[in-house]
Formats: C-alpha cells, structure tokens, sequence
C-alpha cells in the first residue's frame, strides 16, 4: 500500500494536514502535562491522607482509589467530564453569574488529572512506606514541623522509590489523552481521525499519529531512565 | 521501563474467625459513613429517574455478554501469543528478537484507541477494495465490527502480557534448567517440562491485575459500533437525554465487574502452590 500513499497530504500548509496534526499533538502533550502535574498533587495529598490522616479522611482516600481502579478510565472522564462542568455552572448560577463555557484544555486537564491521582496515591504512598520510619523520626526528634519534615527528608528519600512508578504514569498520561477523542476534545487522536476520514488515507494518518506518541514515549523514556540514575545516587543497586 | 515485581508470592491472608473480620467494619465512623451511603443510595433510587429501566434491562443484559466475550476471549488469544513473544526475547534467534521487542514497544507506546481505529478504519477500508475478499466466506464476518474489535484488544494484551513473560523467561533460576540439562534431557525437553513451566507459573501472580487491566479496556469497541455494555449505555443515554442515571448505573456494573473479577482471579491464586 505503501505506493498509493499519497505523503504530500502530511504537508505542514493548508491543503496537508501536517499542521493541524502537529498541532493536535501539542494539545496532547499539554493536556498530558497538566493532568500529571495535577495527578502528582492529588496523589501527594491522598497518601498523605493514606498514611497520616484520620480514619475518615483515610477511608475516603481508599474509596477514591478502590473507584478510580475499578472503573474504566473512559466511563470516569466521561463522569468526571459532566459533574464537573454541571458543578461548576450551577455555582457560577448561584453566584448570580451567566453559566460559563469552560475552556476544553482545562476541562481536559481535570480529568485526566483525577484519574491519575488515584494511581499517583499508591505510588508515593508505597514509596513513602519504603524510606526508613527511623529518618523520619529523627526529623521529628529535632524539632522540625511536620511541613518541614515532608519537604526536607520525606520527599527527597521516597523520591527514587518513587520515579518507577511515576514514569509508568507518565507513559499511561500520554496514552489516555486519546480518550479524550471520545467526548470530543481535538487532540491528536481526533484530529487524525478527521483527517483520515475527509481524505480517506486511514494507514497513512493513522501511522504517522502513531510515530508521534511513539517519539513521545521513547524521548521521555530516556529522560525518564536519566532522571532515575540522578536519584538514584548512592543508593544501594536497585534489587 | 520498571520491571513488574514477579518474584515475591502474593499469599491469601489466614483466615480470621468471623467476628474479628467483621469488627473493622463496626468502628463508628464507617458506621456513619455506611449510613450515609445508603442515604445516598435511597436518594438515588427514589429521586431519580429510573422508569427507562425495566425496558433496557435486556439489551443492557446482552451488552454485558458481549463485554465478557470479549474479554474472555481476547485475554486467552492474547496471553497463547504472548507466550512465544516472551521466550523469543529471551532465547530467540536475533531478527526474531527484534520483531517481537518492536512489536511490544509499539503496541506499549501508542495509544490502545488509536489501534483499534487504525485497525476498524484503515483495514476495513483496505478489506473493502477487493472483490475476492468480498466474495470469500469471511466477508460476512469482516463486514462486522467485533473482529476488529477482538483483534486490537488480543494484540494489546499479548505485547503487555509478553513484556511480563520475557521477565518471567529470564528469571527463571539458571540452576534448575542447568540441573535438566544435566539429566540429559535434550534442549526442547529442558523448555517444554521445566522452562515453560516454571516461566508460567511465576507470570501468573501479575495476571489478575492485567484481566482487570483488559476488562477496563473493553468499553473502546464502543467506539467502532460494537453494542457492549458501554455502547448500550450510551444509547440509552441517547434516548432518555438522561446525564447521570444510566452513568451510575455503568459504574456500579464495573465496580461489580472489577471485584468479582478480583475475588475469582484471587481464589484461583490461592489454589496454584506458590512452589518457593
């Protein structure tokens, strides 16, 4: 099939689709961006309720992460996609505002965000678990706040137990901004499916969207494996 | 890439005598909060709009069958696939190597969405173009949208089910296939009654987690008019212009889905001798 492919239609100008599709990939990775940074707080907080909280505050987190594991990550963006906007616009009605349309990158970001947390949870709360409890309490012995503690020596030792994980979520980030395509947002998945559709050239499109992930997980797998061997120093070699 | 830890045993806890087990469960808070989810739940039920029920309960019914042939069925086609793509990385010849790690790393690093549609649009489309195809036997099946389906979701789960094979091939202890050899079985005796084996036996522990894995990857055939669960929620969706109802409802078939699968899965776990 390889001759009939006409490649003059990933032209970057207006008659090629090169540029919407590497603007859809942007999309993507910002999306991605934002609702890993955003899973990275969720999940700082849920293990700290996990491992530090009351029994409420514990029970609610495990529920959190008991549902975000159990339920398909398509039925849960599609949840979290109409609560949230339903939410925010009866506030907004309540605050005597006109309903707003929210912009579909944060909307996006949201989602993601919330799914990623749940996993983001148990990564750093086992990472968290790893670091010697005996550090922790020397931290506290010296009179630090529990703040301090959490910042000085909590987050920097649990940090290489945690990059493992965290670089599995980053890759699993990346792919499940394509499920975005399904409630519409134009990301690169559904950009390319319009493009494939309007020219009828499925492979080509299709495969060329293909290579742009695949760059994407293999580039940041490197940076990833560097960043793991920077925090890894001086620890014993990983078992 | 963080290799999946498959060497510690997973063990069933002891069982514990009755009223021990059920104490956690009457702390007073979770009291409360069992209260208040059953409010919430009575809520659910009484103020909402349930009445589109009754006459969906049979379709929704079949979605539910198509969503566990599917996973039944590509889960098995997967994993007797990603047995060869295992041992090959591990001991095949080098082009054969190449193959089956550049069929992981693809299928890992691209979206499962982005497959399924390459799969449905760009091989229909191809399928489509030839009459011997359209006059052969197949076409009636190939005109359907679930082969494409079964097809995505049994790659997909042979090259991550591969990847923990080629762990589980490689960590066999090199003493036991030493041992073997030095009984005198020849080389494909040494694979077929103790690498193979052995190599099975340590992948199973991850196994669960990637049916659950499978199962919450089913819901994309939706997406290519396949009529599983998903798509026969969506469709009521469509025809009660209902936001939440039939939202919720999915998500408790899930839940009841996923911990089924985990206490089945968990069962079968207790009862393969861990063997360490």
């Amino acid at each position: 099939m390889i001759d009939a492919m006409d490649f003059s239609l990933l032209a970057l100008s207006s008659p090629g689709w090169g540029g919407a599709l590497l603007a859809g990939f942007l999309r993507s990775v910002e999306l991605a961006a934002g609702g890993y940074l955003l899973g990275l707080v969720i999940g700082l907080l849920g293990a700290t309720a996990k491992l530090y909280g009351g029994r409420v505050l514990r029970d609610i987190a495990e529920i959190y992460t008991l549902l975000i594991r159990a339920v398909p990550e398509l039925v849960l963006m599609l949840l979290f996609y109409y609560v949230g906007t339903d939410l925010l616009n009866k506030l907004m009605g309540a605050m005597g505002r006109e309903g707003i349309d929210i912009d579909g990158l944060s909307a996006g970001i949201l989602v993601i965000g919330l799914v990623q947390g749940g996993y983001a949870t148990e990564v750093i709360r086992g990472a968290i678990r790893a670091v010697p409890p005996g550090q922790i309490e020397a931290a506290l012995a010296f009179g630090m706040s529990p703040l301090k503690v959490l910042r000085r020596v909590t987050l920097p030792a649990m940090t290489p137990h945690a990059l493992p994980g965290m670089a599995n979520l980053w890759m699993i980030a990346t792919k499940d901004t394509a499920l975005l395509a399904v409630i519409g947002f134009s990301e690169l998945t559904l950009v390319t499916k319009q493009a494939a559709a309007a020219t009828r050239e499925y492979f080509l499109f299709f495969i060329a969207a293909g290579l742009l992930y695949l760059a994407l997980t293999l580039i940041s797998n490197l940076g990833l494996r560097w960043l793991e061997r920077r925090a890894r120093r001086g620890l014993p070699a990983a078992a | 890439m963080p290799d999946i830890d498959i060497d510690t045993p997973i063990r069933p806890a002891p069982a514990l005598p009755l009223r021990a087990r059920l104490a956690p469960l009457l702390m007073p808070h979770r009291l409360v909060m069992a209260g208040l989810a059953l409010a919430a739940l009575t809520a659910i039920i009484t103020q909402m709009d349930w009445s589109w029920l009754p006459g969906y309960l049979p379709k929704i019914g079949h979605g539910l069958l198509v969503t566990l042939a599917l996973l039944v069925s590509s889960v098995a086609a997967g994993f007797a696939l990603a047995l060869p793509l295992g041992a090959v990385q591990v001991t095949g010849p080098a082009p054969l190597r190449w193959l089956a790690t550049g069929f992981c790393t693809v299928i890992r690093g691209t979206p499962l969405l982005l497959q399924l549609w390459l799969i449905y649009y760009g091989l229909g489309a191809l399928f489509a173009q030839f009459p011997e195809i359209r006059g052969s036997w197949l076409w009636p099946y190939l005109r359907q949208a679930w082969p494409y389906g079964f097809l995505t979701l049994t790659l997909s789960f042979a090259a991550y089910q591969g990847e923990v094979m080629r762990g589980a091939f490689a960590g066999v202890p090199r003493g036991e296939l030493e041992a073997a050899r030095a009984f005198g079985m020849p080389r494909m005796m040494v694979f077929r009654r103790v690498w193979f084996p052995r190599a099975v036996h340590r992948a199973l522990p991850t196994l669960a987690g990637e049916i659950i894995l499978q199962l919450k990857a089913t819901p994309l055939v939706a997406t290519i008019t396949v009529t599983d669960l998903y798509a026969v929620i969506t469709r009521v969706r469509q025809a009660t212009y209902l936001t939440y109802e039939p939202l919720l409802l999915l998500i408790a078939i899930y839940l009841c889905l996923s911990g089924t699968l985990t206490l089945v899965l968990r069962w079968l776990e207790a009862r393969v001798p861990s063997g360490s």
